[in-house]
């Protein structure tokens, strides 16, 4: 089985989502980025735009309202301001 | 003696009375499982947050660039207290226990020469305080009628918070709320929110998984510290409100218990009083007939 990254999307009210996952498509400020398994450690700021989660060739997307993203090599913890599906 | 109608009534009430305090009981203990649940829930963003935020503080070594939330403004002669309460009484001593705290540490500032607002969020801190610090206090926030305390009530304060530290109307802000131990313990807390204090050992933690290996930032680190700050005073408040709900249904609910429990034995007392003056007054009427019986 391919590597997996662990995803923690998380808002101020509570904990939305917390999976094992393939990849994550992530809307950065500054542009949007993929996340895979095993990504050099990084941090940045979100905009508002749509969290997209691949796993097992399924897709799922959240729409976030800015916030910010922590991606070490373990996984990726997404600090939302507010999540809606 | 009181009349076996008197009795009668007083016992009644009590037994009313007993019926309200255990609904506020029962009614306390769903709401505090909520409560509870709204508060845990919260934490994930919270901790994750002060972890982020204490490494990006740790970094910056320059204090003449730091943001002046994290740096301070370089005196603390001002205070802004915000003391969060509940909205009702009948919990006990939760509204008292916070607005004291919150007197002393403000009759210490003041004595200190120290100039002191007090911003209270809940009606009931502002109800205690006014008779204390009427000169001090700001218009309070209040949330009543509203079910449940949500981000956009903390961020609603913490726009309120800010848009006042940025017009330089404060040095340091404290926040009053009761820390949710267990049922039975609420501590209240003061926590100094501006500048940012920042758990020593949260940075060390998180700290060994990130100097391991170069971080990126974007964009970059100051900016993020700059956006994060204000953030993470409304998450600071939010967590404070959310503890204080889940405190404040503890407070009623072990409040609510022991009335329920003293209600129950002023009724016992009452009916052995009642029972007891009954039957005195059976015996007198019998006396009286059988005296009046044995005088024929």
């Amino acid at each position: 089985m391919a590597d997996k990254l662990k995803l923690d999307l998380v808002s101020p009210e509570r904990l939305v989502l917390s999976a094992e996952v393939d990849a994550v498509q992530v809307p950065g400020a500054e542009g949007d980025f993929g996340v895979l398994p095993k990504h050099a450690p990084f941090m940045a700021m979100l905009r508002a735009g749509t969290l997209t989660v691949e796993n097992d060739g399924k897709t799922q997307d959240f729409e976030l309202d800015g916030g910010f993203v922590d991606v070490t090599p373990e996984g990726v913890t997404v600090l939302a301001e507010t999540v809606g599906d | 003696m009181a009349s076996l109608k008197e009795l009668r009534n007083r016992i009644a009430s009590v037994q009313a009375t007993q019926k309200i305090t255990r609904a506020m009981q029962m009614v306390a203990a769903s709401k505090l499982r909520r409560a509870q649940e709204a508060a845990e829930a919260a934490r994930p963003y919270a901790d994750r947050m002060g972890a982020v935020l204490s490494n990006l503080a740790a970094g910056i070594t320059d204090a003449e660039s730091a943001p002046k939330l994290l740096a301070g403004t370089g005196s603390e002669q001002r205070h802004l207290l915000i003391v969060a309460t509940a909205e009702r009484g009948l919990c006990g001593g939760f509204n008292s226990s916070i607005a004291r705290l919150a007197r002393q540490d403000a009759k210490k500032l003041i004595s200190d020469g120290k100039k002191v607002e007090i911003l209270c969020v809940g009606r009931k801190g502002h109800d205690v305080l006014k008779r204390y610090f009427s000169a001090e206090l700001r218009a309070p926030i209040t949330y009543q009628g509203l079910k449940n305390i949500g981000y956009d009530q903390a961020q609603e304060v913490a726009a309120q918070v800010l848009s006042d530290f940025d017009a330089d109307g404060f040095d340091v802000c404290t926040l009053y709320y009761s820390r949710f131990e267990n049922v039975i313990s609420q501590i209240p807390t003061g926590l100094q929110i501006i500048p940012a204090s920042f758990d020593a050992a949260e940075a060390s933690d998180m700290g060994d998984t990130l100097q391991g290996a170069a971080y990126d930032y974007e964009p970059e680190e100051n900016e993020i510290l700059e956006a994060l700050l204000p953030r993470n005073i409304a998450v600071q408040i939010l967590r404070a409100l959310l503890e204080n709900a889940a405190s404040e249904q503890g407070a009623r609910m072990s409040a609510m218990d022991n009335a329920t429990r003293n209600a129950g034995e002023m009724i016992d007392s009452l009916s052995i009083t009642y029972n007891r003056s009954r039957q005195a007054q059976i015996t007198k009427e019998l006396i009286e007939i059988i005296s009046g019986a044995e005088a024929l």
